[in-house]
């Protein structure tokens, strides 16, 4: 039987390299990816605490969670596409013109 | 060690590994794909919380759809190659070294060593009633705002993508 | 413990077998059925009747030279026909032939079907991406885009099988058929069955859909710069697919491997056949369809193919969901 410590301590270390990858990789799509990481940490989190609390909010939770994601990641892309057809680059430092 | 503890420290040990290749890939093609191999794994994980419907909607949303959409975006707008290797922002290790104090505080928060709950929905009754079946009655039944508002929030992003990237007419 | 994984392994072992066997005759037929609606014969010089020519095919095909083009990516070249036929024979063993004799009782097996479909398409994509050429490029492109925009339609008409059956495992949408006078669920679904023919011939890229295999159009799309045993490999999946397609027609919609039970109750010498015969047959009917209209239907363009998905398809099995739901609630309670 598998403890629930090793399925928390496994999402907390993918959401922590998916944090690390968000921060350090500066360009919109590494940017992309890394947060779609972040959420299925979220998901382990979830969907595991349910099946070992015997609660099933958690799997609803986590339903709602992959269709934001999904959501999100749509308009994420569409804004991506037209910074691109703006600017011709993507990454994320060149885009400073709304800088004070 | 017993055989479901075998295959799970598998799975635990591919997905932690998977998710390191991931953010030093170079080129972002080859990024997405051992995302979706890191997706597949994770899918696995679901299999062994008796949630089968996880599995498969994991596959087909995140695997089939959502890095389907980012492979078009990326093959459609011809990232030149100098953007893939100069992305890595300033400062990394410092960076990572933040991060890792957070998932030490994170690990030593999270140990559970006592858990004796024993809700409405046991074990038992996942296996009995299968996991989608569940899901239905559930959502019908206490949860249906979520539901609506889901529905909501999956319509908009619909429209909301069609205008953002469409075609100009004065371009 | 041990000796399951034996057994299981057998039987693995026999539905590989006997589905490559009818893959390689699923070839043979198609071109000699081909010939015959076009007034000629098909092949007749390897054995009787020309019996023999997919094991001619075969040995032709591993002796051809295997070359990767300059500058593609080789990993993902080698990679995408292996992704391809993984998701093909993944989606086998969820298929029920008779009663009791499926590899996997999931109870989830709909959704592996809808799973394995949608990773298929990244075997096209990195196979039309990797290859280093214009038009493999283009073709790839064109082609995925053309099977994710009918996965939708195909989606909602199984949705409204699942509405029906009331649950996703595929032996009880068989056995909740029987339930039924005339034992199938094509009577009050028939917009639905319409919509996944449609979708089943748009998925696996056959005509009047295969603008990416058509000779005339952009060499040969994704796998202009496949030769060899990959192309086999390529081919090995889209007539795997189509099986998929046709067994999951006949159990979805036609009632598997059992008869309609008036036609048992007034011959009930027809319960003698096992029930692998009549799923064969089904499923067997299916592919004559599909090679029948290869023969006889001209393929769309592109932007027409898309707009018969999204304007025509998405609308018709929106409104057969609407209607199930009314039936279901009002006449099945």
């Amino acid at each position: 039987m598998v403890p629930l410590n090793a399925y928390l301590m496994l999402a907390a270390a993918i959401f922590s390299i998916g944090l690390i990858g968000f921060i350090t990789r500066r360009s919109i799509i590494m940017m992309l990816i890394c947060v779609e990481l972040m959420l299925n940490a979220v998901n382990i989190t979830l969907i595991s605490l349910s099946h070992y609390m015997q609660d099933f909010m958690g799997q609803i939770i986590a339903l709602l969670i992959i269709a934001n994601a999904g959501a999100g990641m749509a308009t994420g892309l569409a804004l991506l596409i037209n910074a691109y057809r703006l600017k011709k680059t993507v990454k994320i430092d060149l885009f400073r013109d709304l800088r004070g | 060690m017993s055989v479901p503890l075998l295959f799970f420290s598998y799975f635990a040990l591919a997905t932690i590994v998977l998710s390191l290749i991931v953010i030093t890939r170079k080129n972002y093609i080859h990024a997405v794909l051992w995302t979706l191999l890191l997706f597949v794994h994770i899918s696995g994980i679901y299999l062994f919380l008796n949630a089968e419907f996880f599995a498969m909607i994991q596959m087909i949303v995140y695997a089939g759809a959502i890095l389907v959409m980012l492979i078009f975006v990326i093959m459609l707008l011809n990232v030149k190659h100098e953007d893939h290797l100069s992305d890595v922002s300033s400062l990394p290790i410092p960076k990572a070294f933040l991060v890792f104090c957070v998932l030490g505080v994170l690990a030593f928060t999270l140990q559970v060593s006592y858990l004796n709950s024993t809700g409405k929905f046991s074990i038992d009754l996942v296996n009995k009633i299968s996991d989608a079946k569940l899901l239905g009655q559930v959502f019908y039944s206490e949860a249906n705002l979520p539901l609506i508002i889901m529905g909501v929030v999956l319509f908009v992003p619909m429209i909301a993508a069609i205008v953002l990237a469409g075609k100009r007419s004065d371009e | 413990m041990l000796m399951d994984i034996v057994i299981l392994i057998i039987k693995v072992a026999v539905v590989l077998g006997v589905v490559l066997l009818h893959v390689a005759y699923a070839v043979y037929f198609e071109r000699k059925i081909l010939g015959h609606m076009q007034s000629r014969l098909g092949p007749t010089e390897v054995g009787p009747l020309g019996l023999f020519q997919p094991f001619a095919d075969l040995i032709k095909l591993f002796f051809k030279e295997d070359n990767i083009p300059l500058g593609a990516d080789k990993v993902l070249f080698t990679i995408a026909p292996v992704i391809v036929v993984t998701c093909v024979m993944t989606s086998f063993s969820v298929i029920p032939f008779a009663a009791g004799w499926v590899l996997a009782n999931i109870n989830v097996g709909l959704l592996l079907v809808l799973a394995m479909g949608s990773l298929g398409v990244y075997g096209i994509i990195i196979a039309g991406w990797s290859s280093n050429s214009k038009y493999a490029f283009l073709g790839g492109l064109r082609s995925s885009a053309q099977i994710i925009s009918y996965e939708i339609p195909m989606g909602i008409a199984l949705l409204a099988v699942l509405i029906m059956s009331g649950s996703l495992n595929l032996s009880d949408i068989v056995y909740a058929q029987e339930k039924l006078p005339w034992g199938m669920f094509i009577f009050p679904q028939i917009l639905g069955f319409f919509v996944f023919l449609v979708c089943a011939l748009a998925e696996t890229n056959r005509t009047p859909f295969d603008l990416p295999e058509a000779e005339t159009e952009l060499v040969a799309g994704y796998l202009t710069e496949y030769s060899g045993f990959r192309w086999g490999l390529f081919f090995l999946a889209e007539y795997s697919a189509m099986y998929v397609m046709s067994s999951m027609l006949s159990i979805c919609f036609l009632g598997g491997w059992t008869l309609p039970p008036f036609l048992t109750n007034l011959f009930p010498i027809l319960n003698l056949m096992p029930g692998i015969v009549w799923f064969l047959l089904k499923v067997y009917m299916f592919m004559f369809f599909y090679i029948w209209i290869r023969g006889t239907v001209p393929r769309y363009r592109f932007d027409q193919l898309l707009k018969i998905g999204w304007k025509f398809l998405l609308p018709l099995s929106l409104t057969n969901l609407f209607v199930i739901m009314i039936i279901k609630k009002v006449f099945m309670p």
